[in-house]
């Protein structure tokens, strides 16, 4: 099936429109079985892309609008195959995990419609169906922290949305500039990422389409200064909402930067590298300490996850093989495990209607599965060895130990404020007696609790003990990409940078 | 003893006069049928109004390209062919929103629908010529012919809309006047493409540029009025109250593109002529026009009032492609256009089926947010399509209004102007939040009053009209390749 991208793309779209018309009743099952063969699918691609071709693969390509140089073009390589199966299968766990009651199938629909969007956005090849699909994931999210999320859920998700609007609309702005730049080169319009590849724009340029970009990634991914729409996205979403945000919807800036940034320009990009590690070691050391301070359970999580995202944007930044193969990993486990919290969260939540800390307490002998597998995904979190976690956090430092070690031994802290605040959610929640006399009567995980979970348990373990058949495409792809960066960069400077870790790969 | 003209009949070409006279003599027959039988129903004057446009869209389809008529007052060249197309389909649109459920006023009079015709004349009288004074005639026979139709709507509001823009239009046609006087005075012509010519000689001349200068004012003032630019926007929201709701979409496109062919004509001359000042004038305009009137939107209370002032700062926004004056900025005017049409004469035909003939839910406002507000539980469907309405005019993509927002804004970075495309996404990004707001009413909030009362004025024909504007908003992204080539040869074919 070579045309696997579009049914994969389209499938959940056509199955949210049907969804209109399945009963309310059903609905809930009807969207766990569309998103089962949705998952196979993804599935099915996996086993048919051929692991040592390190290129796009399943290419698509229909001119849409050959006037303006737009095409219907999508293709996968090893980066985005992992974090589209991942996508999937978040979108599945989630769904069948999910306790929403209230107007179910609205939420099966806007989740489907969601699914749609966010494959989208990781095989588009075209930055206009890229950004079409970019910008579209904005409506559903919208309504799903608008509809069922907590008392300031208005104000929340048009934070998120109109943020979000912002920051692409300058990355819009962006894409058109080299658009129009690849048309003066050729005399052809065309918006498709490869022809864009072969652009070398000159240093200063490079410059200002960096910040462009840089801006819409950005304040998706979050970096530090633009992160305030995230603790009130994560705060009022419902937990679907939440799962789905940190799993899916933040890669797709980290993607960005991988896809659409550090191949058109890499000496912008070389230069970017200080601040945007200074920025990401802010980002990981401040957010880690806010997260300490939190009194509520679902933002610690909110804020473990976006000091995770720093470890994600240093190992991009590495400009190395292993950081940036390494930080594609950490992207797949971040979704996991933060996935995984919020479930588990959300668990509680469903149970006692309350998230603070202070309510807990002494929950491992009330709820022991539940204790257990919170353990788990907190350990993974954590980067504990043998989780999934792990493999991707000392990818990513070992990469970035080439570029600056101090830096490296900062960001090396986070691993310990990480274990601190992480480990005090498991001491007030789950140790000691149980102090409050409702907590006594909780019920343990029932079985559609324990069997979403479960699965993400055994991949954490899986692929913390052997990521291998994970890494390695993920790997391919990168090193053909700072192959292909290190031809393609300008500047003495930069082929240097991208250039030694070249060598220091050799001599392994 | 004068000496007799000869005249030869086919030198006049008559058939570029033929979708014009199609339009008044079809007003004729309305008032004459009115005359042999009073009791005919509105529904009649709706389908034959339709009719008759259809002919006139096919006259207008049967042009051929780059021709002169009638002593070359008559020019159509491609924008003019193009745009007599869009002001027909948007009439065609726009007529059947007559039929409501509910009785109005003004749909009892035939008048209305003959006015009507010869507004629509009147519009392409402006758009197919290049002689100042039939464009002034032209202009003058639509707005007289709106004024009436706004005042139709028999409401106190309605009569004070209605004289407010026939003062505000009165003043634009003596600017205009005023300033075809001072070119008539500089060329001794008032045909354009003579004007172009005779200025070309005597650009160089010492003292003659402060009379460009000063025609260019008086000219851009009458235009900035007609196109609702800051500063001459004030009247605008108020009118588009106090017209009924399709007709407020009505005006927001059809007058706004006839006087847009009518600046690319007299500005793009001067542009060309190299007088930067008007490029310059028109850029500051637009970016001021684009910028205050999203702010203004944002704090209104009224989604029409908002949508008024969404639809000034639409103009502004394309008014930027205008100052570019490339092929590319001319046809995003019209592609702008052409699919903000159906976008917002939908938008507005939502509000028209919730028109209630008493104000039900605020004593000032016919369509405050909270009449929206959880329309999701009240009329689904409804609630949905307004939310791809408000979507679309946010720019979000694939709905229509995204392409032309980005035609416009590549046309900017083009022809280096990569600041106003910069400024153009800020704009959106404020925009989206006044759209939202109104999602945000309709998905999230409880409804405020009696569940059966928002779908007050739904009817069958209506249902199609919206059914129409919601198909040409979603499915854009397939038809926007035929529509570009074929506005961009047409564009490119009449030299602008």
């Amino acid at each position: 099936m070579d045309n696997i991208l579009s049914v994969l793309v389209f499938f959940p779209a056509v199955a949210g429109l049907l969804g209109f018309v399945i009963d309310k009743e059903s609905a809930r099952a009807y969207g766990i079985t569309v998103a089962t063969i949705e998952f196979l699918l993804s599935l099915w691609l996996w086993f048919s892309f051929d692991m040592s071709d390190a290129g796009m693969q399943f290419v698509e390509s229909i001119p849409l609008i050959p006037n303006i140089g737009i095409s219907y073009y999508m293709g996968v390589d090893g980066i985005s195959l992992f974090i589209l199966i991942m996508t999937t299968l978040m979108t599945l766990i989630g769904m069948a995990s999910m306790s929403v009651t209230k107007n179910i199938k609205n939420m099966i629909v806007t989740l489907l419609f969601l699914e749609m969007t966010m494959v989208g956005v990781f095989v588009a090849l075209d930055a206009i169906i890229f950004y079409l699909f970019w910008e579209l994931s904005l409506v559903p999210m919208l309504y799903i922290i608008g509809a069922w999320g907590g008392p300031l859920r208005v104000y929340a998700s048009i934070k998120f949305f109109l943020y979000t609007f912002t920051g692409s609309l300058i990355m819009l702005v962006g894409m058109l500039f080299i658009a129009y730049t690849y048309y003066s080169v050729t005399g052809i319009w065309s918006f498709a990422l490869t022809d864009w590849y072969m652009l070398v724009f000159p240093k200063s340029m490079q410059l200002w389409l960096f910040a462009a970009f840089f801006i819409g990634f950005a304040i998706k991914v979050p970096m530090f200064p633009f992160h305030t729409w995230i603790p009130y996205a994560h705060g009022q979403a419902p937990t679907i909402g939440s799962v789905i945000l940190a799993a899916v919807l933040l890669k797709m800036g980290t993607y960005g930067f991988v896809r659409f940034s550090l191949p058109m320009f890499p000496d912008a990009s070389v230069m970017a590298i200080a601040p945007i590690a200074v920025i990401s070691i802010i980002m990981v050391i401040y957010t880690a300490m806010i997260a300490y301070a939190q009194k509520d359970m679902k933002q610690v999580i909110a804020y473990s996850s976006v000091s995770h995202m720093g470890i994600i944007m240093l190992g991009i930044f590495a400009m190395n093989a292993e950081g940036i193969s390494g930080s594609v990993f950490q992207m797949l486990s971040h979704g996991i495990v933060s996935g995984a919290l919020f479930m588990l969260v959300g668990v509680i939540y469903d149970r006692r209607h309350t998230k603070l800390l202070s309510e807990f307490g002494g929950l491992a002998s009330v709820m022991p599965k539940y204790a257990v597998i919170f353990g788990i995904m907190l350990m993974a979190a954590v980067g504990l060895p043998l989780t999934m976690g792990f493999p991707g956090e000392f990818l990513v430092l070992l990469g970035f130990y080439k570029v600056s070690p101090i830096m490296t031994i900062l960001a090396g802290t986070s691993i310990i404020l990480g274990a601190v605040y992480m480990l005090r959610v498991m001491k007030k929640a789950f140790f000691g007696p149980v102090t409050n006399k409702e907590n006594l009567k909780l019920k343990d995980l029932n079985s559609r609790e324990t069997w979403s979970l479960i699965p993400l348990v055994a991949i954490v373990i899986w692929l913390g003990i052997y990521p291998k058949p994970v890494l390695e495409p993920i790997d391919n792809s990168v090193k053909a990409m700072l192959h292909f960066m290190d031809e393609k960069a300008i500047t003495q400077e930069a082929k240097d940078i991208i250039k030694l870790s070249k060598s220091t790969k050799e001599a392994k | 003893m004068l000496t007799p003209i000869n005249v030869s009949l086919e030198s006049l070409n008559l058939i570029t006069l033929a979708p014009m006279l199609i339009a008044i003599a079809g007003g004729l027959v309305i008032l004459v049928l009115d005359l042999i039988n009073k009791k005919l129903d509105k529904s009649l004057y709706v389908m034959l109004t339709v009719l008759i446009l259809f002919i006139d869209l096919g006259s207008v389809l049967g042009l051929t390209v780059n021709e002169r008529g009638f002593f070359d007052v008559m020019l159509i060249d491609g924008i003019s062919i193009i745009s007599q197309l869009m002001l027909i389909v948007a009439s065609m649109i726009f007529i059947p929103l007559a039929l409501t459920s509910k009785r109005f006023h003004e749909y009892s009079y035939p008048e209305f629908f003959a006015l009507f015709l010869f507004m629509v004349a009147g519009f392409q009288f402006m758009v197919a010529s290049d002689n100042l004074i039939l464009i002034f005639v032209g202009i003058e026979t639509a707005s007289l012919a709106l004024y009436t139709l706004i005042a139709l709507h028999n409401r106190v509001n309605s009569y004070e809309a209605a004289v407010k823009y026939f003062t505000m239009g009165a003043l634009a046609a003596a600017f205009f006047a005023m300033g075809s006087a001072v070119v008539y005075a500089l060329t001794g012509s008032i045909e354009l493409y003579k004007v172009a010519e005779v200025l070309a000689v005597r650009m160089n001349e010492t003292g003659l540029m402060i009379a460009i200068f000063g025609s260019s004012v008086l000219l851009l003032v009458a235009f900035a009025f007609k196109l609702s630019l800051f500063p001459f926007h004030t009247w605008a929201p108020d009118v588009y109250e106090g017209a009924s709701a399709p007709l407020a979409g009505y005006m927001s496109v059809v007058p706004k593109v006839a006087a847009f062919v009518v600046s690319i004509r007299i500005f793009g001359m001067y542009i060309d002529l190299g007088v930067e000042w008007v490029r310059i004038v028109i850029l500051a305009m637009s970016v001021l026009t684009m910028t205050l009137a999203n702010i203004m939107a944002l704090v209104q209370n009224d989604v029409k009032r908002m949508l008024a002032y969404s639809s000034i700062s639409h103009a502004g926004f394309i008014m930027a492609a205008l100052a570019l004056n490339t092929t590319d900025g001319n046809t995003a005017i019209f592609l702008y256009y052409a699919l903000f049409m159906f976008t917002n004469l939908g938008a507005f035909a939502m509000l028209w089926i919730s028109r209630h003939k008493k104000r039900r839910f605020n004593a000032r406002y016919d369509h405050p947010y909270e009449k929206f507000a959880g329309l999701i539980n009240i009329m689904p469907m409804g609630a949905v399509v307004m939310a791809l309405f408000m979507l679309s005019l946010a720019g979000v993509p694939p709905f229509s209004v995204f392409w032309g927002k980005i035609y416009v804004m590549q046309a900017a970075v083009n022809s280096g102007y990569v600041w106003l495309a910069i400024i153009m996404g800020l704009n959106s990004a404020i925009a989206a939040y006044y759209y939202l707001k109104l999602i945000v009413y309709m998905f999230l909030k409880d409804p405020v009053k009696d569940v059966d009362t928002v779908y007050y004025n739904i009817s069958k024909p209506l249902m199609a009209i919206i059914g129409l504007a919601t198909i040409a908003t979603v499915t854009a992204i397939f038809y926007i390749q035929p529509l570009i080539s074929y506005l961009h040869d047409m564009i490119s074919m009449s030299g602008y």
